[in-house]
């Protein structure tokens, strides 16, 4: 019996010393120069590109991945005065005033940002760079309005229409990203003044609030897996053609389009920055050149399921044909958001779940 | 006549025992350097925003609104794991019945599981679409869903008892098993009443374990974060939530710092009041060969109390697993197969490919390792710490009281807070590359040491001296007496609690997210992933992951029970 006490011991012993080793050990000699990326959860990127890019420029890329925009930001600005990383890529125009107060990013204009539209270049001293955009829109299960023969809503005023009543099922603003742009995208519409009696009238019209995008679209939205109880969900202007890439059959043709009327959808753009106190400014420049380009470009659709900000970069088939991109979403400047994000998101909550 | 009132055995007090000194340097070194420091350095944060900025929020609506919730809904929810739990303790230490071991590996599967998947598994079967509420539609003819589950306080209720159960099966259960069961059988003999006998020598002797129980369900409670978020919905919120809201969708630190003081002091409180409660010594108990209380159901009461509690566990616990293993294997989507049911393992295919060639991609077996290698080194962190802190509670005085309640405030720590702890301390170019794999089983580890502590205590408590005495009399030498009377005697609580630190490390997730390295992710992370993107081939591939993290676990608790097993036959 003790020599088996002894041998459980001795298996515990060994499997701790075994995941100690595990941990990768990184040889002295000739190692190419590391450049660390400190970004949100849903980056992702082509395995070759990223390989190309390392070995054109003798780079390590290392990714360094802390939960949602909110977290990454935080992460950023907490460690400030060591920064964990060279470059930071994943803060929003949502998120963009409270990181340039911050003063954690270096200033630095790529050669590749003139291709780009002024209408994503949200900061007069490129303290960071627009890599990508996405519109937070409302999907719809296109079999539930044809069924029913139900015109689908054309503004966000027809949403308090009776025949929409109980439709849609939207995200909390407070613990949810599109939650929040949708919100912002009232704000545009209606002002700050007016936004709440447009929710005063979409509760009465029995708008269903979750907390986050998993439960919206999985649990309460008609369209997906989950067969839920609403026909139209708070996501992205990507989902419908993101439903025909991921479907685990062939589709003929996407479940779901998105609702693009006038600020119906919410414009968020993405950015990336050299973060102040980077030993490797050289190679954070170069990657962000490397962002703009082309290559990288063409492969964010389908990797991240946003949209180009580089005009010269062509949009995948599903993408053109599923995807609708709003002719005018909704806008609001940054500085604005970041001084009245608490106070409208708490007005909300004591008007939409009170 | 009342056991705990009896004199106690007397054990010999050695005078000035610098041994619980040494025992305690450890434990102590771990927990400032892993808790304090890293906590501390968020609160300092906290402190001085709030100084340079000030503090600006309505107090009722912020602080006093979520933390009166939380409190009544941990109550209502501890009341309602004990009312389930109890009884089923009870089935599984004095009864046999057919799938014993089986039941008692499903029951501990609940714990383990992220909420998300618990969420939508729960909607499968309660949501107003799910398989429950279609049955009732189609049998009385009705237009809408009869139960509306989701969104509710029930929900949470719900969810909370099927996660904790198993906390009150096991610690209790294990106290259970381990009482002489001739004690119950000498009061029915002199006259006592079933109830009699429950009431004035069952409950008494095993009230420790019960408290115990109650304190880690209740604290698991208190701090919960995903089933309010995500079953309760957007109109409750408990100070874990509010955290959470205000750390990393507000950045508002000072006021997230507030609430994690606010949580951490109600942690303290709840644990001074157990130490209170549980100031009586444990009466040691002479040790029982395992199975020795317990038999087959007889009589009908035996037998209805048996049957029942079986299919009431069936109901709660097993129902929403098999539930969700069901889902992973049909068709999510329409398309060719719409309207059949067949069976696929599409979902479980994919897991294995990447047709995106993306630079993230992990395959399923490599985060399957991972957890494992992190589970392990949960499992050894808290086995050697907690015997160190179990040995040196057996003294009772104000220090290791105070201890006792430091060792839990980890739990009602928030794992945000915990987690940007970690990375404002630890993530720092002296101290080498960023993210260190090792800094995901250490966190684990601090969740999972009041549950191997609190196991591993009451045994300890209740191990006779004279056993020791008399091996040591004998001439035995110290390591040998530990050896061969403590660990024989410990080994069903050595169990429990390695079933705990494995559980509650490969189901953890709040705290991962933040630490994990994404070339390193766990099974939860992966699971998590594959939510955050529309399209039924992820739907289904966080389904599989999460049924083969289920099967995992399984796997794991019933190689811990095996060995277990053969240990005690040969006792």
């Amino acid at each position: 019996m003790v020599n088996k006490v002894m041998w459980i011991i001795f298996v515990g012993v060994l499997v701790l010393g075994l995941s100690a080793c595990a941990a990768p050990q990184p040889s002295e000699a000739d190692v190419p120069q590391e450049l660390t990326v400190m970004t949100h959860d849903s980056f992702s990127a082509s395995e070759g590109l990223i390989a190309q890019f390392e070995q054109e420029n003798n780079l390590k890329v290392v990714f360094l991945k802390s939960g949602d925009t909110g977290s990454v930001l935080n992460r950023a600005i907490l460690s400030k005065n060591a920064p964990l990383a060279d470059v930071l890529y994943g803060v929003d125009n949502t998120f963009l005033t409270r990181a340039l107060d911050a003063d954690i990013f270096e200033s630095y204009t790529s050669p590749a940002l003139e291709q780009v539209a002024d209408e994503y270049q949200l900061d007069d001293q490129n303290r960071v760079t627009p890599v990508d955009y996405g519109d937070v829109c409302i999907n719809y299960d296109k079999a539930y309005f044809a069924e029913k023969e139900l015109a689908v809503p054309q503004s966000l005023d027809d949403l308090l229409k009776p025949e929409y009543k109980g439709l849609l099922v939207i995200e909390n603003p407070a613990t949810s990203s599109p939650g929040l742009a949708f919100m912002l995208a009232t704000v545009a519409e209606y002002g700050a003044d007016g936004y709440l009696d447009f929710w005063k009238a979409l509760r009465e019209n029995e708008v269903a609030v979750v907390n986050n995008w998993d439960t919206a679209y999985y649990t309460n939205f008609s369209a997906s897996t989950g067969k839920g109880q609403q026909p139209m969900v708070v996501s992205y202007g990507s989902s419908p053609p993101v439903e025909v890439v991921y479907a685990s059959q062939p589709l003929d043709d996407a479940p779901t389009a998105s609702l693009v009327g006038k600020n119906m959808c919410f414009r968020q753009i993405e950015f990336v920055g050299i973060l102040k106190g980077s030993k490797n400014i050289n190679a954070a420049q170069k990657f962000i050149d490397f962002m703009l380009s082309k290559p990288f470009q063409e492969d964010l659709p389908l990797q991240m399921f946003v949209f180009p900000v580089n005009p010269e970069a062509q949009l995948p088939e599903v993408f053109v044909k599923y995807a609708q991109i709003p002719a005018s979403p909704a806008r609001l400047d940054s500085q604005m958001i970041s001084e009245n994000r608490e106070i409208w998101i708490d007005a909300w909550t004591e008007v939409v779940l009170k | 006549m009342n056991l705990t009132q009896r004199p106690d055995i007397v054990r010999p007090t050695r005078k000035g025992m610098p041994a619980t000194i040494w025992l305690w340097a450890a434990p102590i070194l771990f927990l400032a350097a892993f808790y304090m420091l890293p906590v501390a350095s968020i609160f300092g944060l906290a402190g001085r925003t709030a100084l340079n900025e000030g503090l600006t929020f309505n107090i009722w609506l912020k602080v006093l609104r979520p933390l009166g919730f939380t409190v009544w809904q941990a109550s209502l929810s501890t009341v309602l794991t004990l009312v389930i739990g109890l009884p089923a303790a009870y089935l599984f230490a004095r009864f046999e019945f057919k799938g014993k071991a089986f039941l008692r590996v499903l029951s501990t599967l609940p714990f383990i599981l992220p909420t998300v998947v618990v969420a939508a598994s729960f909607n499968a079967l309660l949501g107003p679409n799910g398989w429950i509420n279609q049955w009732l539609m189609s049998i009385f003819q009705l237009e809408s869903a009869p139960l509306l589950f989701v969104n509710s306080l029930w929900a949470i209720l719900i969810a909370h008892v099927f996660y904790n159960t198993s906390v009150v099966i096991r610690v209790v259960g294990s106290a259970w098993e381990q009482m002489d069961a001739r004690l119950e059988q000498a009061a029915r003999v002199m006259g006592a009443s079933p109830i009699k006998a429950l009431r004035e020598v069952t409950l008494p002797l095993l009230r420790p374990a019960i408290v115990s129980a109650a304190l880690l369900v209740f604290i698991f409670d208190f701090t919960s974060f995903g089933v309010i978020l995500l079953l309760g919905g957007p109109r409750f919120s408990t100070l874990e939530v509010e955290i959470y809201i205000q750390t990393l969708q507000m950045l508002n630190l000072p006021l997230a710092g507030l609430l994690s003081l606010i949580q951490l002091v109600c942690t303290l409180l709840l644990t001074i009041l157990y130490a209170r409660i549980n100031q009586q010594k444990a009466i040691p108990m002479p040790p029982r060969v395992r199975g020795e209380g317990k038999r087959k159901a007889k009589g009908w009461q035996e037998k209805a109390f048996v049957g029942i509690s079986i299919v009431v566990l069936v109901i709660l616990l097993v129902a929403p697993l098999a539930a969700l293993g069901l889902r992973s294997i049909m068709w999510l989507d329409g398309g060719q197969n719409a309207g059949s049911q067949d069976f696929t393992l599409t979902y479980y295919r994919a897991l294995f490919e990447n047709p995106r060639q993306s630079i993230f991609f992990v395959p399923p077996i490599e985060a399957i390792r991972n957890s494992m290698i992190y589970a392990a080194s949960t499992v050894g962190i808290t086995l050697a710490l907690g015997f160190l802190i179990a040995y040196a509670l057996r003294e009772r005085n104000p220090a290791n009281r105070l201890m006792d309640g430091l060792l839990m405030l980890p739990m009602g720590t928030s794992a945000v807070t915990l987690g940007l702890g970690f990375i404002l301390v630890f993530h720092n170019p002296y101290l080498g590359r960023t993210n260190f794999p090792w800094m995901v089983p250490v966190a684990h580890s601090l969740v999972a040491l009041p549950f191997m502590v609190r196991t591993l205590q009451p045994a300890i408590a209740s191990i006779p001296e004279s056993y020791r005495q008399a091996a040591a009399v004998m001439g035995a030498s110290p390591l040998r007496v530990w050896l061969e009377v403590d660990l024989p005697i410990l080994s069903r609580a050595v169990v429990v609690g390695c079933v705990f630190a494995f559980t509650i490390s490969l189901g953890e997730f709040g705290a991962t997210t933040f630490l994990s390295r994404p070339e390193y992710p766990t099974m939860p992370v992966a699971i998590f992933a594959f939510l955050s993107r529309p399209g039924a081939t992820n739907y289904g591939q966080a389904l599989a992951m999460a049924t083969i993290l289920m099967a995992v676990c399984a796997i794991g608790i019933w190689i811990v029970e095996r060995l277990q097993i053969s240990e005690t036959r040969s006792f």
